[in-house]
């Protein structure tokens, strides 16, 4: 992974999920969930993935997937105060 | 600059009102060994065609292509993922036609990105490996794809890929 590696991160999903079980467990799982379009940017990486991508949010902790081309998308969470508030700013909350 | 010559079956020719034929060819994952003949030969014929080719993919997969063809005769300009899509993203590139290689479920969500990103470009999506039905079955964005089950040998591939951009096939 490039600068998220450096954060402190969880892994929700195991190695290797679709993108689309990853908008389904978001989906399913937070009460609060925000959509950006693939090519968002956040922790200073280009989200990638079949739009709308969902981002589920508790407090100040972020759950988004994170897809590099060998290894399937990843389903991350990062607590950053600063980001997730950027988010509930600039994506699109669920109805 | 002069544009290059029109040449039947060649991209720019595809695509109309386009005649720039800037090209992109993004590849995945190196795991499958179909993808990097297949990118050389594209890269071949796209730039025998007159195409201004970029190729993208991850650092592992633009190596080998490195140290496939020492001299460049087939590959031209590469660029690793990030920045390319990083360039795309704040619209400092933009091309006429995107070639995306995906034999994983990654590869298709570059691909639905480069079309979000790429509205109005021609995408061409090939979906090969040992099972690419149920990968190509989970495109349900406007793309065109070529499908064939294809690992280590490149050969059905190569001749779907002629029949798409109207390459004619070569005997060899």
């Amino acid at each position: 992974m490039g600068c998220i590696e450096n954060l402190k991160y969880e892994m929700l999903l195991p190695l290797g999920a679709s993108f689309k079980e990853c908008r389904e467990y978001v989906e399913k799982n937070f009460a609060e969930v925000w959509y950006v379009d693939p090519g968002y940017k956040l922790f200073d990486e280009y989200i990638i993935g079949l739009p709308p991508i969902a981002l589920g949010l508790d407090g100040g902790k972020i759950v988004f997937p994170y897809t590099k081309p060998c290894h399937g998308t990843y389903l991350l969470r990062i607590e950053d105060d600063d980001e997730a508030a950027r988010v509930r700013r600039t994506a699109r909350k669920k109805k | 600059m002069t544009e290059p010559p029109e040449i039947p079956g060649s991209v720019s020719g595809l695509v109309p009102g386009k005649v720039s034929g800037k090209a992109l060819l993004l590849l995945g994952c190196p795991e499958a060994p179909a993808q990097q003949a297949i990118a050389l030969y594209i890269a071949h014929q796209l730039r025998t065609h007159g195409s201004d080719l970029l190729i993208t993919g991850n650092p592992s997969v633009l190596n080998l292509l490195r140290v496939s063809d020492p001299a460049k005769h087939y590959i031209g300009p590469m660029m690793v993922l990030e920045k390319c899509i990083e360039e795309i993203v704040e619209k400092r590139r933009t091309v006429d036609l995107c070639i995306v290689c995906a034999h994983n479920d990654a590869a298709i969500a570059y691909a639905a990105t480069m079309r979000h990103l790429l509205p109005v470009s021609r995408l061409v999506v090939i979906i090969f490996g040992k099972d690419p039905g149920p990968l190509a079955a989970a495109i349900d964005f406007p793309c065109e794809k070529i499908v064939e089950k294809a690992v280590h040998n490149p050969m059905q591939l190569k001749a779907k890929v002629n029949e798409v951009f109207g390459w004619v096939a070569s005997r060899t």
